[in-house]
């Protein structure tokens, strides 16, 4: 029971814990939204090309 | 680990079903208005060449911050049909998990929770800050609108982006009048600087209804997915917390 109270909440990890969870989260999210959003390589910017315009990127 | 473990799982999963939703709902109102516009954009470019006003059109402006421009025959495109169709929808996913990853990163490292409850405030926050703010001093261009060169106006995004955001956490964490200061001054602060526009007058080639029903549905479309992104990642994310698998064993885990 105790272990299910702690589950629930970051509060109670560690802050290098959640530091590297968190980092290692942002890496991923900034490579992907940077990826789709803001590659210059003109493949990516084809294929990728609505969804910029529809998200509101600044495409080209 | 099983922080990371259960975060990743729950972004991948709530951008994935969150990321559906949106693309249905964009092929059926927002990519109908990005084909109407190409043809408008490929029928200037000729049109262009006959004006005299040759240094500020978009063609040039284009090739001046990204040499390789979509009209290059060289580069790698989509067909047109269920070919175009499939990447974009490739690339929303993508972009949604990526969306999910940022807001479950700024979550866990500042310390406040995600849940199914707070979600839609979570989701509110992400539409603000990547959709809404950006799109105050960069409304959401259609192919073929004359624009300022890219890479200003890139930088002028995240700027806005990450400011908003910043913005938006400093009332969360702080909640006093310091933190409501401190946002206000993030949040206006580009909108002071201002977006990069191109100077003078510049006709676009695109009608006037398309443009204004194409920022309508983008911002809505993006409003619908960081509606449904939000509550979805919190919801999972409580649930894996109370699943074994994911059970965080403390703080020495």
């Amino acid at each position: 029971m105790n272990t299910q109270v702690q589950t629930a909440s970051i509060s109670g990890l560690s802050v290098s814990q959640r530091l590297i969870a968190g980092v290692l989260a942002l890496f991923l999210g900034l490579v992907l939204v940077g990826g789709v959003g803001f590659a210059s390589d003109m493949a990516i910017h084809n294929g990728a090309h609505d969804t910029r315009h529809a998200l509101g990127f600044p495409c080209h | 680990m099983k922080l990371f473990q259960r975060i990743f799982f729950a972004a991948v999963l709530a951008g994935l079903a969150a990321g559906l939703a949106m693309s249905a709902v964009q092929q059926w109102r927002v990519a109908p208005l990005i084909l109407a516009a190409e043809a408008f954009e490929n029928a200037e470019a000729p049109a262009v060449a006959e004006h005299s006003h040759d240094a500020g059109t978009p063609e040039h402006a284009h090739e001046a911050a990204a040499p390789a421009h979509e009209h290059d025959e060289n580069a790698w495109a989509p067909q047109d049909g269920a070919e175009r169709i499939f990447y974009t929808v490739l690339a929303n996913l993508l972009g949604s998990i990526g969306f999910a990853f940022v807001l479950a990163a700024v979550s866990v490292l500042s310390g406040i929770e995600i849940t199914a409850r707070n979600g839609v405030i979570w989701g509110i926050g992400g539409f603000v800050a990547l959709q809404l703010a950006p799109a105050f001093g960069l409304p959401p261009e259609l192919p073929g609108m004359p624009a300022a060169d890219l890479v200003p106006r890139q930088v002028w995004w995240v700027g806005t982006a990450v400011a908003t955001g910043a913005g938006m956490l400093a009332i969360a964490k702080l909640r006093n009048w310091t933190g409501i200061v401190i946002a206000a001054v993030l949040i206006l602060a580009p909108h002071v600087i201002g977006a990069p526009q191109l100077s003078g007058d510049h006709a676009s080639a695109v009608p006037a209804n398309l443009a204004t029903s194409f920022a309508a549905a983008s911002l809505a479309t993006g409003a619908l997915f960081w509606l449904l992104v939000g509550p979805l990642f919190g919801w999972l994310n409580e649930r894996f917390a109370r699943s074994p698998a994911f059970a965080l064993k403390g703080a020495h885990a």
